[in-house]
């Protein structure tokens, strides 16, 4: 997840290399990147077979998938994006709180669905769903590429959450030289995912957010004593910011960004492969309310936003480094180093599952699927590894060669433009009313306006205002680019009954969304 | 699959729009008082939401629970 109005700003102040925290935040790294190669021999599986190496052999736990989806969902760059949203922008910024309340109810009800129609169908994406249950080539095509387009740039924002703590521990420097330590960082990513697959991440995310939960236990207990209490940082707040309380004028904008985000969330690739990794839709379902533990840490790493006000950080001109600068400047260096690897290793997790998310479906639903029809599983999971490579190579050439405003943007879009897939695969769950054709054409427009209007917005926001009779509505442009996306589809699916055209091949059956279920339901 | 047993329990799903009402409506919560413990309304709130959605959450998945 991610703040959608993150603002942007130039370079870190050079300061001196810290070496304390360099040392410490070297040691926690060395020591997962180990880990990611042990996690090979994990519950060993034949990692020649794509959902053995994509998708942990669907075998995952209560716990892991918890550790797993908990690493998935809650990012790097939403440690350093979301408070520098609420430093930056006051009340608007903690729209992340309720967005990750309502996911989960949402989650317990929708994914169980989805889990037992890919268990008892093989499928491991959602392109691959939305093949089997419309018959449509082209629609499934749309949903991988869609899913492929949003996850890059989000891999690539893995890395500015990454580059905030290095530059805050003092190593900055200009050109190649300057971006080493990242590119060595991506470089080790891209090795152990290649080798271990899902099976790095899962095994990686238990210590990674074992360091979140003490670094932001640590912060909350500390860094308020040391304010004189959370009064005093809400009152410091209100001297430097306007909003901290939410005005009138943003209220829609405020629930329309936690509701389109909410539905968004589960429709990225790298939460679909998360769900479909566990082993039973009862984890699914336990971990719905099990999660939002994270959602807890969230709301007090949200707050940190306010606590760099209080404690007196200034960096209005980049807000990314509010979080870093806070920690420098309230902890001591040996556990601001902790914290800081703690938030490197949180992009470590998610980039790996991403990547191998983006890799799933490229190998499934567009490589096999219009180049290699007959290839064997082995084939598969190469070119799956391989692709895992591409992508992170190419994110990292992203980041080190253009302006970081470029992934900020393209992020952004990606949550408009996987929204337009909820009517397929969501919607696709319960009903297969919706003519294929239909859902295509919706996908179409949705995708078209939602770009439009963060074009039209310059991409300073993601609200966009439409006037109605006179009245100006600000809501989230994904949510004007999902209405319009339903629309199309429900008009066009009479239109295209009316004349007749061909429905696509249902290959599931109604109890395949509930297998799993016990003898009496 | 839909024995009549089955859809008696997942009556319990129509509390899992709870969260929903209690978060999506800013305007019942956007304000400085009552403060709890120094935070504003607007954020102890939310944050008291997270609890209730989790209890809500689990409470659905124990009387909804599928047999082994």
């Amino acid at each position: 997840m991610s703040g959608n109005e993150e603002t942007v700003g130039g370079g870190i102040e050079t300061i001196m290399v810290n070496w304390p925290a360099l040392v410490i935040f070297i040691l926690f790294f060395v020591f997962v990147t180990v880990l990611g190669f042990v996690a090979a021999r994990w519950r060993r599986g034949d990692l020649g077979q794509l959902h053995e190496w994509g998708l942990g052999g669907r075998r995952f736990g209560t716990v892991i998938t918890w550790f797993l989806l908990g690493g998935d969902l809650y990012t790097a760059y939403t440690f350093i994006a979301v408070p520098a949203l609420l430093y930056g922008a006051g009340a608007t910024g903690f729209f992340a709180v309720p967005y990750t309340i309502i996911v989960y109810p949402f989650v317990f009800v929708v994914m169980p669905r989805l889990w037992s129609v890919a268990k008892k169908h093989g499928y491991i994406t959602g392109s691959d769903f939305v093949k089997g249950r419309y018959g449509s080539r082209s629609l499934a095509l749309a949903v991988a590429v869609t899913g492929i387009l949003a996850t890059m740039p989000y891999i690539a924002l893995q890395l500015v959450g990454m580059q905030a703590v290095i530059a805050a521990m003092g190593i900055t420097g200009s050109g190649l030289l300057g971006d080493l330590p990242l590119i060595i960082a991506f470089l080790i990513l891209a090795l152990y995912t290649y080798t271990s697959g899902l099976r790095a991440p899962a095994m990686i995310a238990v210590v990674k957010d074992l360091m979140i939960y003490i670094t932001v236990i640590v912060a909350v207990i500390v860094i308020p004593l040391k304010l004189g209490g959370f009064s005093n940082i809400f009152h410091a707040s209100e001297k430097a910011i306007p909003s901290v309380i939410l005005p009138p004028s943003g209220y829609l904008a405020y629930s329309t960004l936690a509701l389109g985000s909410a539905l968004a969330l589960f429709l990225y690739p790298h939460s679909i492969t998360g769900t479909l990794s566990s082993s039973d839709r009862r984890v699914i379902q336990r971990n719905a309310a099990l999660l939002p533990a994270y959602s807890l840490v969230l709301a007090f790493i949200t707050l940190f936003g306010y606590m760099a006000w209080a404690a007196g950080v200034k960096t209005t001109d980049n807000t990314s480094a509010a979080v870093p600068l806070l920690f420098l400047k309230e902890f001591p260096s040996w556990f601001a180093g902790f914290g800081f690897a703690a938030i490197a290793i949180g992009a470590l997790v998610p980039a790996a599952i991403m990547s191998i998310a983006a890799a799933n479906l490229f190998t499934r639903n567009i490589y096999k699927e219009f180049f290699r029809p007959g290839c064997s599983g082995q084939e598969e999971s190469k070119v799956a590894k391989i692709v895992s490579l591409i992508v992170k190579l190419g994110a990292l050439v992203f980041i080190v060669a253009m302006p970081k405003a470029f992934a900020i943007n393209l992020q952004l879009l990606g949550g408009v433009w996987i929204l337009q897939t909820l009517p397929a695969i969501i919607l696709g769950l319960y009903t297969r009313w919706l003519h294929r054709w239909a859902l295509l054409l919706g996908w179409a427009v949705g995708m078209v306006m939602g770009t439009g209007m963060a074009i039209a917005n310059h991409f300073a926001s993601s609200i966009y205002t439409v006037h109605i009779g006179g009245v100006a509505v600000s809501i989230y442009a994904a949510v004007w680019a999902l209405a319009a996306n339903l629309v199309v589809a429900v008009v066009f699916t009479w239109v295209f009954r009316a004349l007749g055209a061909k429905e696509g091949e249902d290959e599931t059956a109604r109890a395949d969304y509930e297998t799993g279920l016990g003898a009496t339901v | 699959m839909n024995s009549p047993s089955g859809r008696r329990r997942q009556v319990w799903y129509w509390l899992l729009l709870l969260p929903f009402i209690g978060t999506l409506f800013p305007s019942w919560y956007a304000s400085d008082e009552p403060e709890l413990w120094g935070f504003p309304f607007f954020y102890w709130y939310q944050i008291l939401w997270v609890f209730l959605s989790s209890f809500i959450t689990f409470f659905v998945y124990r009387m909804t629970r599928e047999r082994e």
